[in-house]
């Protein structure tokens, strides 16, 4: 299992070139813009985290999107009062969020199994509940958090106060956040958290995370606290999340309750299980594909689906826009679901699974190669 | 005491609906240790059986009203009124009731075909894999009620004899104050029947006992040479029967529409987990118990206190029950632990 | 997109080479940094207009709505079908050929009526589709996020259906527009009805425990307590709560003769049925009948509600039943395409998207603050809400608001709501700085 560092090496360097040429490569499939790259970097990170629990120690989190929500709070917060540079409010973010997750680690570690889970969703619902209403003041609501023009920013305006009437536009350091800048800014941390994320299961410590995950007693009874090593884990994962927190609000500075809501908790379960659960790529192709079908699939309408089968004959195209359209548009729900069952039933581990067979198949002659992925 | 008494009584209702569903998931965790994601799916599927003999009695003549032009607009008359007169209208106005005939069958076909089709071959697959797959099966179910009847949520009168309110005050000889609507009356008798027949079924058929032991250690009972998984597959389909049973009850109280089920999904894990994983006393007593609080919590006396807190209080509870008892209120060792 | 670096400029500094460096792959995007304005047709060729309306979750059918009748105003502006309110529109500049000589197509979208999601959806528009505007939405949490993305993105947002004050009032932004009324426009209408109810009533208020509940509730109170009403309580209850009867019984023994349901959607139609089954609309207090009030209706909720809206009053935008010349040609080419009468929110979302088109068309270009220039103060008449006026002030429309009754006696499947009164503009009008905020510049 162990990767020698050489081979980790050309894991990370192929991962950096797939990710860092993405604008490239997913223009065929029309995901090549620059909220929907943004988005994949950035869920990525989260992803990548919450495996580091989930998939190491088979701990299943269901309120993650806590520590995303609070996250972006914390990092609207510190445009607000401190500066529109983001490195403050990422620092900030993950620190916030670290503090959650590590007063909602200490409380839901004490228990295991579902316990466990129904434990975190409480806690999650709780923080959202009370973020969507009565902590208004805090969150802005329903309406989520902002920025406005008569916001504090005590470090910019003692610097370089803001000229014009507009808003201000969150930047590293002169580079505007958003747009293609932003994607890359999101893709270096995406490359970096990865390079962590192999670090951490390469590691003695992600080799007794694993332990836990096979035979938690036995680790107990060899001496260790395993505790100690779940809350570690649970932590980091924590920060994770804050960090893709507040990166979603560094290229966007909105923050609102929905993004802690345990749908959203749901949908880094189900990102983590359809790629492949404790799988150095999988989750990342499950967000792909979840975050594929929320912004393309979606956005297929009668008309569009006509004009991509125009190179068809006329009634021919006709018949399988009729034959497509309930499953795209407002329909891509039902895609979704129907994608959920089949990945399940036929990959139990999940599109990785699918991908090691291919692999499998095509370097039937060869030896055995190592990880890569392409999608 | 009027208003104690009218919220012990909404914590009774709301705490029938939860015990019912949750008896339904815990019977399934219990017996198949199936995590269902897509049991919200069938206490929905089951309103939805309502909402289908409504429509098909409530077919209709349609007399154009010729003063719309631009589109067909119609007075309706339903073809029962018009060929049974008012014994016509009476079989409308109880639609709700009669759909119970309607989904007994249904949602028994439903629940066994969907264990036959999909559930069985994931016992032995990780608890993450039976939750994305139920998961996803929820969607489909949800997707398709919606493609045949929209997202809107559809009226479901109860029958007009019971429509009105119960002046329980009067019965009870404190004055008329104290009222309340008949349907919730029934829903709470309703659950309370089904949950006692779920209980004497397993506890004193044969078939609910070799369910019971199968629970409890299934390999001694598959050595004494019974067929527990064809028991199990019958249980499926009580799971299934009765949350379809409590979504048509429901109706009246809640308009359905496709996603409430989704809307009952975490509530109903919640409950289960609360009153111990795989114990159906446990699941029945923390359906009550959060029920009643959540009503308590709502008033506002407490909520000038605790502004909030009829927003989180389930959760709380559900916290503070976890963290005070580790395997909720009367779940046993072992069980969904690891 | 020179415009855009100007204002960038100042804050870029040093950064700027490092950004054009970063920035590099953006050519990939046609025409982005060619343009003078983001999306510009005349260099892009395509004039594409954005629908980004709720296709999945609770609003789906009211966003279905929204779709029908923005593709219907796609027609209308590029001269296909019978033209619906472009035939009684005034003034008007559109020619029946697309704008300014080209054709307009759309794209579409699922806001999920969430607000990151329906960002994630605009965003997609602009970037992928190079939309020159957008539009829809069934919330006002989704609108005002998405607003301030049109702001800045620079690309026109004119909004679908939100109603609370915020939109045009502390949320405002130069690139947003509402054609629709706000929570206190309904207020001020509703107060000749609440009027009628007498002058000493006691009013319980259950409010849908987020902005726009909030904003609902200010509103009727300021108008109830002006009469001299008693407000006796007014409880705050969770979205989504489904089941209400918690905060139904201490209604009934609290002395109170009017609730008033500061919800919307599901939480509407879950909450009046219930109420209705408490036998609150039955019931006499101090000798009169207890009425029910719910401030804000729309068509699907009252087919939700079913029997349960007999005689229940509220205020809605529009209604398909208006007999003026506008709403007769809207809903006569609406109802001959699907079949059906319109809803309020294909109403509004209708002429958003016309007068969007047609501001362009007055002015001549696309280029986004001219137009908005010209549709700030615009004064138009025949789309169905008599003589209406876009503030400059605050992008609010101005305009009669309608006072409806759950109808007693339907002549028909869509006959649920009858007008009782078409409340007069000077009426709700209101001073725009009452509510704050800030519109913001022109140039983004």
């Amino acid at each position: 299992m162990l990767l020698s560092s050489r081979s980790e090496l050309r894991t990370l360097l192929i991962f950096a070139a797939v990710v860092l040429m993405m604008p490239i490569w997913l223009l065929p499939l029309g995901a090549a813009y620059p909220d929907l790259l943004q988005k994949f970097a950035i869920f990525g990170i989260f992803v990548i985290g919450y495996n580091l629990f989930f998939g190491l120690t088979g701990y299943l989190s269901f309120g993650h999107a806590t520590f995303l929500g609070v996250g972006s709070y914390a990092a609207v917060w510190c445009f607000k009062l401190l500066t529109v540079n983001v490195l403050p409010a990422i620092v900030f973010g993950i620190l916030v969020s670290g503090f959650f997750a590590a007063v909602i680690g200490f409380i839901c570690l004490r228990r295991s199994g579902i316990y466990f889970s129904i434990l975190t969703l409480a806690l999650a619902q709780m923080c959202y509940s009370l973020a969507y209403s009565v902590l208004t003041p805090i969150t802005n609501g329903e309406t989520s958090l902002q920025m406005e023009a008569h916001d504090a920013r005590l470090l910019d305006s003692w610097i370089a106060p803001h000229v014009g009437d507009g808003l201000p536009i969150t930047h590293l350091f002169g580079i505007p956040m958003s747009g293609y800048p932003g994607f890359y800014f999101c893709a270096v941390i995406l490359i970096i958290s990865f390079w962590f994320s192999i670090r951490i299961f390469n590691s003695p410590f992600g080799l007794q995370l694993r332990a836990i995950k096979s035979n938690q007693e036995r680790m107990q009874y060899s001496g260790y606290n395993t505790r100690i090593y779940l809350f570690s884990a649970f932590l980091i994962s924590g920060m994770y999340a804050g960090l893709a927190g507040s990166l979603m609000a560094a290229i966007d500075p909105l923050a609102g309750a929905e993004r802690m809501q345990w749908t959203a908790s749901g949908e880094v379960v189900l990102m983590t299980i359809l790629g492949g659960v404790g799988t150095l790529i999988g989750p990342m192709l499950g967000v792909g594909v979840i975050k594929y079908f929320e912004n393309i699939f979606s956005s297929y309408n009668h008309d569009a689906l006509l004009e991509s089968f125009s190179f068809l004959p006329q009634p021919l195209a006709e018949a399988l826009t009729f034959v497509v359209s309930p499953f795209v548009g407002e329909g891509w729900h039902l895609t979704l679901g129907i994608l959920f069952m089949l990945v399940v039933i036929f990959l139990p581990g999940g599109i990785m699974e699918g991908v090691d067979r291919i692999r499998a198949r095509f370097s039937r002659h060869k030896q055995p190669q190592q990880t890569e992925q392409t999608t | 005491m009027d208003a104690f008494i009218l919220q012990l009584l909404n914590g009774l209702d709301k705490g029938g609906a939860y015990a019912l569903i949750a008896l339904g998931l815990t019977l399934v965790f219990g017996t198949l240790g199936v995590v269902n994601f897509a049991h919200g799916a069938l206490f929905m599927l089951g309103a939805f059986c309502a909402v289908t003999l409504q429509k098909i009695l409530t077919l209709s003549q349609k007399v154009k009203d010729e003063s719309i032009t631009f589109f067909d607009a119609y007075k309706e008359q339903p073809y029962l009124e018009i060929w049974f007169g008012e014994t016509g209208t009476t079989i409308i106005e109880w639609s709700v009731p009669l759909s119970l005939l309607l989904a007994v069958p249904v949602m028994l076909t439903i629940g066994l075909a969907m264990e036959r089709g999909l559930i069985q071959f994931f016992y032995k697959r990780t608890h993450a894999q039976q939750i994305l797959v139920t998961f996803g099966l929820a969607i489909v179910v949800q997707e398709i009620i919606k493609s045949f009847y929209g997202a809107n949520p559809i009226p479901m009168p109860a029958p007009p004899l019971l429509s009105g309110t119960a002046p329980i005050g009067e019965f009870l000889g404190i004055g008329d104050v104290v009222a309340y609507p008949w349907w919730r009356l029934i829903y709470l008798l309703f659950s309370f029947l089904i949950i006692g027949a779920v209980f004497l079924f397993l506890k004193y058929t044969t078939y609910g006992m070799v369910v019971r032991a199968g629970m409890q250690d299934r390999a001694t009972v598959e050595l004494l040479g019974i067929n527990v998984e064809r028991r199990f597959t019958i249980v499926f389909g009580i799971a299934a029967v009765v949350a379809g049973l409590a979504g048509v009850m429901y109706t009246p109280i809640v308009p359905p529409d496709y996603h409430m089920g989704m809307d009952f999904l975490v509530l109903s894990f919640v409950v289960v987990v609360v009153g111990g994983m795989g114990s159906l006393p446990g699941a029945v007593l923390a359906g009550f118990m959060l029920g009643i609080l959540q009503s308590f919590a709502s008033t506002n006396e407490v909520k000038n206190i605790f502004p909030g807190i009829d927003q989180i209080i389930i959760y709380l509870v559900a916290m503070i029950v976890l963290l005070t008892r580790p395997r909720g209120l009367l779940g046993k060792k072992g069980m969904m632990e690891s | 997109m020179k415009k855009q670096q100007y204002t960038r400029r100042e804050l870029l500094k040093g950064g700027g080479a490092m950004a054009g460096a970063l920035a590099m792959p953006s050519f990939f995007v046609r025409d982005a940094w060619a343009a003078e304005f983001r999306n510009n047709p005349t260099k892009s060729g395509k004039v594409v207009f954005g629908f980004n309306v709720p296709q999945t979750g609770a609003y789906a059918d009211e966003g279905a709505d929204e779709l029908r009748a923005y593709k219907l105003a796609i027609k209308h502006i590029n001269g296909e079908g019978d033209g619906g309110m472009i035939n009684t529109m005034k003034p008007l500049s559109l020619k029946g050929n697309g704008v300014n000589g080209q054709k307009v197509s759309f794209v579409t979208g699922d806001t999920q009526t969430k607000a990151d999601a329906a960002r994630a959806s605009a965003k997609r528009m602009i970037e992928k589709d190079g939309v020159i505007m957008f539009s829809g939405g069934s919330s006002s949490g989704v609108a005002i996020a998405v607003q301030s993305l049109a702001q800045e993105m620079g690309v026109v947002f004119m909004c679908g259906l939100t109603h609370s004050n915020d939109t045009t009032g502390k949320d405002k932004r130069r690139y947003g527009f509402r054609h629709f009324f706000n929570t206190h426009m309904s207020g001020a209408a509703l107060g000749p009805v609440l009027e009628q109810m007498g002058n000493d009533r006691r009013a319980y208020h259950l409010t849908a425990d987020y902005t726009w509940g909030w904003s609902q509730e200010g509103s009727i109170k300021d108008v109830s307590e002006g009469l001299g009403w008693d407000t006796v309580s007014a409880v705050r209850t969770p979205l989504g709560a489904g089941d209400f009867s918690q905060y139904i019984t201490p209604v009934l023994d609290s002395g109170a003769d009017v609730l008033i349901l500061n919800h919307y959607g599901k939480d509407m139609v879950n909450s009046l049925t219930q109420a209705v089954q408490f036998g609150l609309r039955d019931k006499q207090v101090n000798g009169r009948p207890f009425e029910i009030v719910v401030p804000l209706y729309s068509r699907l909720m009252a087919q939700g509600a079913g029997k349960n809206i007999k005689g229940i009053y509220g205020t809605t935008n529009w209604n398909w039943s208006l007999k003026d010349e506008g709403s007769q040609a809207f809903v006569k080419s609406f109802g001959q395409e699907y079949g059906f009468p319109p809803s309020q929110a294909a109403h509004t979302c209708y002429v958003q998207a016309v007068l969007y088109a047609n501001a362009c068309q007055e002015v001549g270009t696309f280029y986004p603050p001219e137009v908005i220039k010209q549709l700030e103060g615009f004064k138009f008449d025949g789309m169905g809400n008599g003589p209406t006026e876009y503030r400059a002030d605050d992008h609010q429309c101005f305009k009669d608001v309608l006072v409806v009754r759950g109808n007693e006696n339907p002549t028909s499947q869509f006959d649920l709501l009858e007008v009782v009164e078409v409340v007069p503009r000077k009426q709700v009008e209101y001073k725009a700085s009452i509510f704050g905020g800030e519109l913001g510049p022109y140039e983004v």
